[in-house]
């Protein structure tokens, strides 16, 4: 049997479907997937003070649409994909930061992160305090 | 190899999503589920003169700019990426379409609060 | 004797000179508990099939040769072990990513032109003569940039890479995170030219903080964090260039 002897013919793999090949890569698609629930509150946003600025029948029609079921469940989808958006924020900002120290030992990646979810929290509780504040 | 202008859009991109982080769960909970269903703050939370007093008041028309501005932002690059990673890759049409659209976005946002007046 | 156990090791396999696409073949392996699976390979060339091809040579996960997708996890042949693959088959492929050339070996030379031109070496930041003595660091000096130095080049972090997978022109984490090591290093001075190639499209700016590549380095080099707080670097290059007065990088 005669081989032929130095024949390169680098054979290169596709790839389709690439993020479905493992549990990792679908959460990465998950999280880059919140950024439609961004985009439509951002968008939700934009129509209510347009609505706004066109005077108090256009915004009480507004406020109409927000009771309605599908404006309801679209903000409960929407509640969620924020929630995964901060979760996956604050496990990945660790990555983003320059190696720091305290006091001479390493910061942690998961000391960010959970610095992170407590300014979250802390943002979460003002909001509310600040809501009630308003409201009367 | 020519320097990359992606930092612009990398700082809008992480801007947006450490506001979205901290700010759009409660934000999405106050305005899209509180108000309209009247809990825990009544029915009258978002009423009209209320609003408006909110974003004729600088703070009140920062505020709601900045997020609008910067989520949209932070979601057209974020899609403009994901595109990518499904096939799609970048080119003058996806960046017009993701770039565009929050430059709309924002256009619309700004015009609407001005038009509010102070 | 104990009869000895067998697994089944598939290899997707390919000759450039009798097949036009790789093709699966599968193999009935004698192992013991202690057996890795590059030792199930060299078991297949020696006993079973010379053909086979893969690289190898350390065997103790520190020359970074034997990268291979083993149930499609980017591992170290030499440390990846049969008996936590049981009850198998286990099925082992060339580094993803990467086109093959024969069986389990990739072409690596982009990866290796990429790696020099990043520079990867101290570039003094003043001139220094060998009666000026050693450089002196501190221990917070050392942290910065020790567990970057220990890439050991063998291309895990590509194959976890899905953007690297998508363009390949994208340098990458581990060359990335050896730009990184120097950079950091107070040693160096040479920061302002390999931004020329961070501050590019297939510098950091191809990354999309997908993380994969730091959970399947072997070394816990973590390039995700050596790519991604270069972007910030790079932002500040970007945007201070116009205040520095030689004009930082081009």
């Amino acid at each position: 049997m005669s081989v032929k002897v130095g024949v390169r013919r680098p054979y290169i793999r596709p790839m389709q479907g690439w993020w479905r090949r493992d549990p990792f890569f679908i959460r990465y698609m998950l999280r880059e997937a919140t950024a439609f629930a961004v985009l439509a509150y951002s968008i939700v946003l934009a129509v209510g003070v347009a609505r706004l600025a066109q005077g108090e029948a256009a915004w009480n029609a507004w406020l109409a649409a927000l009771k309605t079921p599908g404006s309801i469940l679209l903000h409960l989808v929407l509640l969620v994909s924020f929630a995964v958006h901060a979760r996956s924020w604050f496990e990945i900002m660790p990555k983003t930061m320059p190696m720091m120290f305290v006091g001479g030992h390493r910061v942690e990646g998961s000391a960010i992160t959970r610095t992170g979810w407590t300014a979250t929290v802390v943002v979460t509780l003002a909001m509310f305090a600040l809501t009630w504040w308003w409201k009367k | 190899m020519k320097r990359s202008n992606a930092p612009i859009f990398w700082l809008l991109f992480g801007g947006g999503g450490m506001l979205a982080a901290l700010f759009g769960t409660v934000l999405v909970f106050i305005t899209g589920l509180a108000a309209p269903l009247a809990w825990p703050f009544g029915p009258d939370l978002l009423s009209y003169p209320r609003v408006l007093a909110f974003a004729q008041n600088w703070i009140g028309k920062g505020f709601l700019f900045v997020i609008i501005m910067l989520f949209a932002w932070h979601a057209a690059h974020r899609i403009k990426v994901t595109l990518h990673d499904v096939g799609i890759h970048p080119g003058p049409v996806s960046k017009l379409v993701c770039y565009g659209g929050a430059m709309a976005i924002t256009v619309v946002a700004a015009a609407s609060l001005l038009s509010i007046g102070f | 004797m104990p009869e000895s156990k067998r697994i089944e090791i598939q290899v997707l396999r390919y000759r450039p000179e009798q097949e036009d696409e790789p093709v699966w073949q599968s193999y009935y392996v004698p192992f013991t508990d202690d057996m890795s699976v590059l030792q199930g390979l060299q078991h297949i060339k020696d006993d079973i099939d010379g053909t086979l091809s893969f690289r190898w040579s350390c065997r103790m996960a520190i020359c970074g040769s034997c990268g291979m997708m083993v149930n499609g996890t980017p591992k170290l042949s030499c440390q990846t072990f049969l008996r936590d693959l049981l009850p198998g088959p286990v099925r082992v492929e060339a580094l993803a990513h990467f086109p093959i050339e024969r069986d389990l070996v990739v072409s690596v030379e982009p990866f290796v032109k990429k790696l020099e031109s990043v520079k990867p070496y101290i570039i003094p930041k003043k001139p220094r003569t060998l009666d000026q003595g050693e450089y002196l660091q501190t221990p917070e000096e050392l942290e910065l940039f020790e567990q970057y130095s220990s890439c050991i080049n063998c291309m895990l972090c590509y194959a976890a890479c899905p953007q690297f997978g998508l363009n390949p022109d994208f340098t990458g984490p581990g060359v990335l995170a050896l730009a990184h090591r120097y950079n950091a290093d107070s040693r160096d001075g040479g920061r302002d030219e390999r931004m020329e190639i961070l501050s590019t499209e297939e510098g950091v700016w191809s990354c999309t903080a997908v993380g994969y590549c730091s959970v399947v380095c072997p070394k816990h080099v973590d390039p995700a964090n050596a790519v991604n707080q270069n972007k910030v670097n790079s932002a500040k290059d970007y945007f201070l260039r116009f205040l520095s007065p030689k004009g930082a990088s081009k």
